[in-house]
């Protein structure tokens, strides 16, 4: 059944992937400065022409744009993004470092906006226009509303200072999921809010289907009708909102894992900018980037796959 | 009287909403035989519908019922829901107008079709299965081990209608309660709806058919029942109702048909929720006087009953 219609999506990525690494290694022309000049200043201000010259030859910055950007690629594409001005260290290593934990938090944040949003957004649509539905609704509104920084501060100053349930920020060496409840919890409620909404209002629709009526006219009790029959359809519509809440949480909420102290993709990002660690940007970026691509592609593909209309037109 | 299968007795519904109260139906009386296939016609708007959602006890959940429905001699209008789960799909069935809205679009068909059978027979997965294919054979669903595997928009609108049909008879049920099978159909299609309809009535499964189509209800009828803004005014075995039709409403309702000159009816369909006083009809009778006020009894007259005061 993955047929034409999967290699197709897979050919499209192909100029897209090219003109995002295009963009991401083009960063560091847009960007004000020269990384040599930057890199070898002296901390009191001054620099020497023939160590700035030599960086410049070292790391190839002395070739044309194009011969930059295409020996990039040709690495780029074998998994080799450089090294890292400041540190040395592999940027693919660190990147892949810091997704893995910016991963780790996002699936602990996704498990917490699935559960809250689909029970949530589906008792608000079975008892809509009660007052159970408008404290949903509010509490949607809420998380929809509340910046994460605030939130991340009052958890933080309940759960952390007054009950001392959970560590206010730190890492716990990335393992400690003690560490991870907060920060996720953050970024779990503010995706939960928007689906919610999504949830509640694709679950009112299809509860007004003919079909549902007939359901019931089979004989099958209320919470297999809603099961089978109604959620199934209504979840439907909301996979794009999860495939983009996904997106984001991969991406790394930078004010997230700042506040929590989490060495995550979002914090690697904007330290590296604030560092001019150009190599490291690049390589972040386009990282980042190729990461939503791949989700946004997922996300069609199960979209289809749960879609039997477009599934079979697509398909065959 | 043994052979009553569903008898339903000073049955009434009423909606409140926003504009007031809708009288959608009042005080219905009636009984349908095992085997025998029972119409209910009159205009749009006229309460049929929820008169046979209301014997399904599926009405809008803020609808109010009064009376009473006996299935098989069960008072089914007073089974807890959970009870009247047993007798939904199983005892009496409904099969609706349009298949495409009934089925679930995200579901297999051959799925749909064996839940009834799931839900009430107490088979296995495997035997449902078959007996699935078996009932999709039966109206020429074809081949049905590829079919039932197919999902509803992979069907044509005539095999989709059949798989409603295969889908509302999974259970052997007694009664078949069908909506409007014809509305919005051309005439070849209404042709095929009512060969399956009777095909399946002549399995011995009864019907309340619920229809605006004279035409359909007089080509698969043995009784027929005519509802106005709510009440059922007269009810009759086929031929002499098509033959003489007592209620004023009936007369005009048959001479509004093609074959008869498409005489409309003269004023405009009444409101349901400021029903008119004394006879509903009375503002559109050309036989009025002017007891017609006041409520006229249901007469008996050889067997037939009419609401006017013209027979009392
Ligand atoms: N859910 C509801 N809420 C409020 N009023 C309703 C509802 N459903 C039906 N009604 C009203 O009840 C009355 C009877 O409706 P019903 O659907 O039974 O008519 P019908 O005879 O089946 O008409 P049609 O031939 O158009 O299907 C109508 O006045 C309708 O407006
Ligand atoms: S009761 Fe009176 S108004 Fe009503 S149908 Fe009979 S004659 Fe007409
Ligand atoms: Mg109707």
């Amino acid at each position: 059944m993955l047929n034409e219609y999967f290699i197709r999506r897979v050919l499209y990525l192909i100029p897209v992937l090219i003109f995002i690494s295009f963009m991401s290694f083009s960063l560091i022309y847009i960007a004000p400065g020269d990384p040599a000049e930057i890199m070898m200043t002296s901390p009191s201000g001054g620099y020497d022409e023939a160590a700035v010259e030599a960086f410049r030859i070292a790391h190839g910055l002395d070739q044309p744009f194009y011969i930059q950007y295409f020996n990039w690629l040709k690495n780029a594409a074998v998994g080799d993004f450089g090294y890292s001005y400041m540190s040395e260290q592999s940027v693919f290593e660190t990147v892949l470092n810091a997704f893995k934990n910016t991963l780790k938090l996002s699936v602990l944040a996704l498990a917490i906006a699935l559960v809250i949003a689909i029970p949530f957004g589906v008792v608000s649509a079975l008892k809509h226009n009660t007052i159970v539905d408008d404290a949903c609704r509010f509490g949607a509104l809420l998380g929809v509303s509340m910046p994460n920084f605030w939130q991340a501060y009052l958890m933080i100053i309940f759960f952390s200072v007054i009950v001392h349930w959970l560590p206010a920020s730190g890492f716990g060496h990335g393992t400690d999921i003690r560490y991870m409840i907060l920060p996720a919890a953050v970024l779990g409620t503010g995706a939960a809010a928007v689906m919610m909404r999504m949830i509640r209002s694709s679950m009112l629709d299809v509860m007004g289907k003919e079909y549902i009526q007939t359901a019931r006219g089979k004989g099958l009790s209320e919470k297999i009708v809603i099961i089978r029959h109604a959620l199934k359809n209504a979840l439907v519509p909301v996979i794009t909102v999860i495939g983009l809440s996904i997106g984001f949480l991969l991406n790394g909420s930078v004010v997230v894992e700042t506040i929590f102290g989490w060495s995550g993709i979002g914090n690697l990002v904007v330290d590296s900018i604030l560092s001019h660690d150009y190599m490291m940007v690049q390589g972040s970026v386009l990282f980042v980037a190729v990461i939503f691509l791949l989700i946004n592609f997922f996300v069609d593909l199960v979209y289809v796959w749960a879609n039997p209309e477009i599934r079979y037109d697509k398909t065959s | 009287m043994s052979d009553v299968l569903l008898k339903v007795s000073d049955v009434s519904v009423t909606i409140p909403t926003e504009q007031g109260t809708v009288h959608a139906v009042d005080d219905a009386t009636f009984s349908i035989n095992k085997r025998e296939v029972f119409s209910l016609i009159g205009e749009s708007g006229s309460g049929k519908s929820i008169l046979g959602q209301a014997i399904m006890r599926l009405l809008p959940p803020n609808a109010m019922f009064s009376g009473k429905v006996e299935l098989e001699g069960m008072e089914i209008s007073a089974l807890s829901e959970k009870e009247m789960q047993k007798v939904r799909g199983k005892t009496v069935a409904s099969i609706a107008q349009n298949p495409y809205l009934a089925m679930n679009p995200g579901i297999r068909v051959g799925t749909q079709v064996a839940e009834p059978m799931q839900a009430h027979l107490g088979i296995s997965k495997e035997d449902a299965k078959s007996r699935t294919c078996r009932a999709l054979k039966y109206f020429d669903i074809i081949p049905p081990e590829v079919r039932e595997r197919e999902y509803p928009f992979q069907y044509s609108g005539g095999m989709l209608q059949r798989a409603m049909v295969a889908m509302g008879t999974a259970a052997d049920p007694e009664l078949i309660i069908a909506d409007e099978p014809t509305k919005g159909v051309d005439v070849l299609k209404k042709r095929n709806i009512a060969a399956i309809f009777q095909k399946v009535a002549s399995d011995g499964c009864a019907f309340l058919l619920i229809t605006h189509d004279v035409g359909f209800a007089r080509a698969m009828s043995d009784r027929i029942a005519v509802n106005y803004c709510g009440q059922i005014i007269e009810i009759a075995e086929k031929e002499p109702f098509f033959k003489e039709p007592l209620h004023p409403y009936s007369q005009a309702l048959l001479g509004a048909v093609p074959e008869r000159g498409m005489h409309p009816i003269p004023g405009p369909s009444p409101s349901m929720i400021e029903v008119p006083e004394g006879c509903r009809f009375h503002p559109r009778c050309p036989h009025k006087t002017d007891r017609c006020l006041t409520n006229p009894p249901v007469v008996e007259i050889n067997g037939r009953f009419v609401r006017c005061w013209m027979y009392a």
